[in-house]
C-alpha cells in the first residue's frame, strides 16, 4: 500500500446537479461521517487532487469546465461519479441542456448511484476508488497497462 | 490612481460548493463592480412539463434544488391544487408545515456552517453540521429521505406521522434549542465572526426594497417580508412572527437566520399541539385547467411557482422564480465597494442556491 | 385551504412603462417577470407586491417586436429580462445591464420559444472513440 492510497486528496465539482448530492459529499467531511479518518482530504485545487468527485448530469457550458479540471489533475487520477444524474442523467436525462452523465465528457471509474447518494455510499465509492488509484499508480511505475 | 483589473471568481472555487462565476472589476484590493454570469447549473427542467404527467412532475420539482427540495415540491403541489380547486386535508397541510420547518432548519444550519467556512472558521463549520445531522435524522425517520424527501403528492402527502412519532419529535425540541442557543452565542458574540461581518456588505433599507430582495436578505435590512405572513397552508393557524434586523450588514443577515431557527422550533411545537386527526391525501381526478401563482417562503426567501394548464395531462408552463435569482441584483449592489478578501463572505450572505436559481 | 382567485390584468405594450411607473410610485416591490407561450402567442407577466398582496399585469409579446425594458424604473428587472430574452427569444430594448444573449447559455437557442426541440443524446462510448 502506497502513501498515495493512505491519504488521497479529493476535489469536488458540481456539474449541474440539484445540490442534493453536493451537500451529501460535504456531509461526508463533517463529524458524523468524517472521511478524514481515512486520510481523505478535500481540496479546492485540481493540481493537488487524486480523486475527482463529480455530481450532476453536466450541462452545456460545464463540459469545458469539467474537462479542464480533469486535465489539470496529475496522473494517476480516478473519477467518481456521485448520484444518478452523474451516472446517467437521472430525472434530467431528457432536459435539453443536459448531456446525460459524466461519462459523456470524461472517463469514469466508479459510479455511485442514488438520489441523493447517501454519505455511506459516497464513502464506499471513494474507498473503492483507492484500489483503482493504486492499480493505475503501479501500471505507471512498471509501464504495463493494468486492468482497471 | 491605479489600473483597473478584472479578476474572475469561480465557477470552480474552494469556498463555493456550487458553480457561479463573477467578474470582479478591481482597483487595487477594492471591488468596483461585480458582474455575475450564470448558467453552470441550468438544466432546463421547466421544459420537462411537456414530457411528464403533472402528477409525476412533483418529483422533478423537488429536484430543482436538493437543499430546499421539500418546499419546492409543496409549492408546486399547492399551485396545481389551486388551479384544480382541490381542497387538501387539513392534516396534510400541517404535516407539510412541519416538514417545511425542518427543511428550513437544515438549510439554515447548512448555511451557517458554510458561512463560518467562508470566514476560515472551520471549527464552527463542523459544529453547525453536527447539529444539522440531528435534523436530517428526523427527516429520514419520518419521510425516508435525508435531503430529498419525496412525500409530496398533488392532493396531500404520502406519509403520516403517528402520535408516538409526534411526541418523540416534541421531546427532542428542547435539546435542539439548547444547541441553537450555543451556536447563536458564537455567531453573535465571537470576535472573529464580528470582525468579518459587522459593517460589511451593507444593503440599506430603501435599496433592498428597490432591488426586490427577498428572504433573510431583505429581513436583515429592516423589512418584514415573509410569505408565511400571508397564512398559506397551515400557517394561518400557527403563531408566526417574522425575524427582522435593521443593520443591513452581513452580521444582520446571519442573525436573522439564527433567529429563524428558533422560530421554526416554535412553529413545529405549535403545529404538533394543533394538528387535527384525519386523512392525509384526497384522490385527484382529471386534468388541471387555468393558471396560478403560488407564493411560499423558502429558507432563502419567497418563491413563486407559476403553473399554467389547458386541460391536458401535461402542463403548458411551469415557471419558478427562486429567491436566489431575486437576490442577485442585491448581491451586485453589496459587492460594489467591498474588499476582495470579503467577497466570499458577502456572496454567501445571500445564501446563493445556484441549483434553484438556474433550474 | 382555498386561496382567493388571482386576477391578471391584460394591458397593451404602450401602457406598460406608465403602469410600472405608477406601481413604483405607490411603493410596490417587483416580485417577478415571467413569460409563457400558448400556441404561437407569447405573454409576459409582471408581478408586484405591497403589504402581502400581489398584483399582476400582462402584455402580449412577439419575437419580432422588442418590449421596452423596465430596468430604468426597477433595476432588478434586468435578471428577468435577460432570462426571457435568452430562453424565449423575445427582445427587450434598453436593459440597464444587457448580457446580449449570454445570461443563460443553452445547448439550443431559445429552448422555450420553439414548440419542438429535438435533443440527440450520444452514448458515452461514442464520444470517446
Amino acid at each position: 500500500m502506497s502513501y498515495l492510497q493512505k491519504s488521497p486528496w479529493i476535489i469536488h465539482y458540481d456539474a449541474s446537479s440539484c445540490n442534493g448530492c453536493d451537500i451529501e459529499v460535504l456531509a461526508c467531511l463533517t463529524p458524523l461521517y468524517d472521511v478524514e479518518r481515512f486520510g481523505i482530504l478535500n481540496t479546492g485545487n485540481p493540481k493537488h487532487a487524486d480523486i475527482f468527485v463529480i455530481t450532476g448530469g453536466v450541462n452545456e457550458i460545464n463540459k469545458e469546465v469539467v474537462k479542464n479540471i480533469y486535465d489539470q489533475m496529475p496522473h494517476p487520477k480516478v473519477v467518481v461519479a456521485v448520484g444518478i444524474c452523474a451516472c446517467s442523467g437521472g430525472v434530467f436525462k431528457e432536459c435539453y441542456n443536459i448531456s446525460g452523465g459524466v461519462a459523456t465528457v470524461i472517463p469514469v471509474d466508479i459510479y455511485v448511484p442514488g438520489c441523493a447518494a447517501r454519505p455511506e455510499s459516497i464513502i464506499d465509492g471513494i474507498v473503492q476508488a483507492l484500489s483503482i488509484l493504486e492499480q493505475k499508480r503501479n501500471s505507471m511505475k512498471t509501464g504495463v497497462e493494468g486492468t482497471a | 490612481m491605479s489600473k483597473k483589473i478584472i479578476v474572475p471568481f469561480g465557477p470552480q472555487h474552494p469556498v463555493l460548493p456550487e458553480p457561479i462565476h463573477l467578474d470582479l472589476v478591481l482597483e487595487d484590493e477594492r471591488v468596483i463592480e461585480a458582474i455575475p454570469s450564470i448558467g453552470y447549473v441550468h438544466r432546463g427542467l421547466e421544459k420537462l412539463v411537456e414530457k411528464r404527467d403533472y402528477k409525476d412532475y412533483v418529483f422533478i420539482s423537488e429536484r430543482i434544488c436538493g437543499i430546499c427540495s421539500f418546499i419546492h415540491g409543496a409549492t408546486y403541489c399547492q399551485a396545481v391544487e389551486q388551479v384544480m380547486g382541490v381542497e387538501i386535508p387539513r392534516r396534510a397541510e400541517f404535516l407539510r408545515a412541519i416538514w417545511s420547518e425542518y427543511s428550513r432548519m437544515h438549510s439554515h444550519l447548512l448555511w451557517l456552517g458554510c458561512f463560518a467556512d467562508s470566514m476560515g472558521y472551520e471549527n464552527l463549520f463542523m459544529d453547525c453540521w453536527k447539529v444539522r445531522e440531528k435534523i436530517l435524522d428526523v427527516l429520514e425517520r419520518t419521510t425516508g429521505g435525508r435531503v430529498i424527501q419525496g412525500v409530496n403528492r398533488v392532493g396531500g402527502v404520502s406519509r403520516d406521522m403517528d402520535k408516538e412519532e409526534l411526541n418523540r419529535i416534541k421531546s427532542e425540541i428542547p435539546g435542539l434549542r439548547a444547541d441553537y442557543v450555543e451556536l447563536t452565542r458564537i455567531f453573535d458574540e465571537d470576535l472573529t465572526v464580528q470582525s468579518r461581518t459587522k459593517g460589511i456588505g451593507m444593503l440599506p433599507k430603501d435599496t433592498a426594497w428597490e432591488l426586490g430582495a427577498v428572504g433573510p436578505t431583505i429581513r436583515g435590512s429592516g423589512h418584514a417580508v415573509d410569505a408565511r405572513m400571508t397564512g398559506y397552508g397551515a400557517y394561518d393557524e400557527l403563531d408566526f412572527k417574522p425575524v427582522v434586523r435593521t443593520e443591513g450588514d452581513c452580521h444582520a443577515r446571519c442573525m436573522v437566520r439564527t433567529g429563524e431557527l428558533f422560530t421554526s422550533l416554535d412553529l413545529i411545537e405549535n403545529a404538533i399541539d394543533r394538528i387535527p386527526e384525519g386523512d392525509i391525501i384526497v384522490p385527484v381526478k382529471g386534468n388541471p385547467s387555468g393558471e396560478y401563482y403560488a407564493q411560499t417562503e423558502q429558507p432563502r426567501g419567497e418563491v413563486i411557482h407559476y403553473v399554467k394548464a389547458n386541460g391536458k395531462k401535461n402542463l403548458l408552463r411551469h415557471r419558478v422564480r427562486t429567491p436566489t435569482l431575486a437576490n442577485v441584483p442585491a448581491l451586485v449592489q453589496m459587492l460594489a465597494g467591498c474588499e476582495l478578501a470579503d467577497v466570499p463572505v458577502i456572496v454567501l450572505t445571500i445564501d446563493p442556491c445556484i441549483g434553484c436559481m438556474e433550474r | 385551504m382555498k386561496q382567493p382567485d388571482q386576477k391578471v390584468e391584460t394591458i397593451q405594450v404602450e401602457e406598460l412603462i406608465h403602469r410600472v411607473h405608477s406601481f413604483h410610485d405607490d411603493g410596490y416591490r417587483l416580485v417577478q417577470i415571467s413569460c409563457a407561450q400558448e400556441g404561437d402567442a407569447f405573454e409576459v407577466t409582471y408581478s408586484f407586491d405591497k403589504n402581502l398582496s400581489i398584483s399582476h399585469i400582462r402584455i402580449p409579446a412577439t419575437p419580432e417586436n422588442p418590449i421596452p425594458s423596465i430596468s430604468k424604473i426597477y433595476l432588478a428587472s434586468f435578471v428577468y429580462e435577460n432570462e426571457i430574452a435568452d430562453l424565449f427569444g423575445i427582445p427587450f430594448s434598453g436593459i440597464a445591464i444587457d448580457y446580449k444573449g449570454t445570461f443563460f447559455r443553452t445547448s439550443v437557442p431559445h429552448p422555450f420559444g420553439t414548440s419542438q426541440i429535438t435533443v440527440v443524446k450520444k452514448k458515452p462510448e461514442e464520444q470517446h472513440e
